[in-house]
């Protein structure tokens, strides 16, 4: 006879506290990508008005004054900021550079600060 | 069989060296686009025509081209990632692909005609 199937039950939350350091690091990895995927034409229309249109260039330290648009900008940074810290250290450990276990952890939370600690001067920078 | 064959990343070594390649080429970008602004701040205090001159000399124009052609390669890579590891359904997936190629290659066309229009 066959077994009926039994819904699974994932306790995310309990998930995400009981995760490794590093693999928060790999999950964000993946998040800020999409962020930044879903970002690029974005991103590429910023650059064009900034060759185009010089009194946006003129204030483009403050891209907008729409504060939805500000927290998307320093979510945008944050995701260059913790994709590009957090490949660095990817590329390391393809070359088997810091993959003993104490290490590998003491670096994703290096990542985690450093890539937090750019945010915050980038995004107190178009404020 | 067939299905999977259409579906899966064939050599999977080849994305493997794309994603590192292109992320090497992202990473000398950014660091010589900061050194640019650095040190276009610090001496001949950057305008919007210093800028428009900047992205005017053609060696800029390419090694631009080069770094958005690289950023396209490695979040095709990253995506296609993405929809193989959580997408099972064949059809969604086939469809999921489509629309990341066409994102993609929208935003290529359009950092063609922001560079060289």
């Amino acid at each position: 006879m066959k077994q009926q199937q039994r819904p699974v039950y994932l306790d995310l939350p309990k998930i995400a506290t009981k995760m490794s350091i590093t693999a928060k690091i790999s999950i964000l990895h993946r998040i800020s990508g999409v962020l930044m995927f879903l970002g690029l034409p974005l991103v590429l229309a910023l650059f064009h008005h900034s060759l185009t249109n010089e009194t946006f260039f003129a204030n483009c330290y403050s891209v907008s004054s729409c504060l939805v648009m500000k927290l998307v900008f320093i979510g945008l940074i944050w995701a260059i900021m913790h994709h590009m810290c957090a490949g660095i250290r990817f590329l390391l450990l393809d070359i088997h550079i810091g993959i003993e276990r104490n290490i590998a952890q003491k670096s994703a939370r290096i990542v985690i600060i450093i890539s937090l600690i750019l945010t915050a001067i980038l995004g107190v920078l178009i404020w | 069989m067939v299905k999977n064959r259409i579906l899966s990343a064939g050599h999977g070594i080849n994305a493997w060296l794309q994603q590192r390649i292109t992320a090497v080429i992202m990473l000398v970008a950014i660091m010589a686009f900061f050194a640019f602004v650095v040190i276009a701040k610090l001496q001949i205090n950057a305008n919007f025509t210093s800028w428009q001159q900047f992205f005017h000399l053609t060696f800029i124009k390419i090694f631009t081209q080069i770094t958005i052609l690289a950023i396209v390669v490695h979040a095709w890579v990253g995506m296609r990632d993405l929809w193989m590891d959580y997408v099972k359904c064949a059809g969604l997936r086939v469809l999921l692909h489509s629309l990341t190629i066409l994102w993609l290659i929208a935003s290529l066309i359009y950092s063609v005609k922001i560079l060289w229009a």
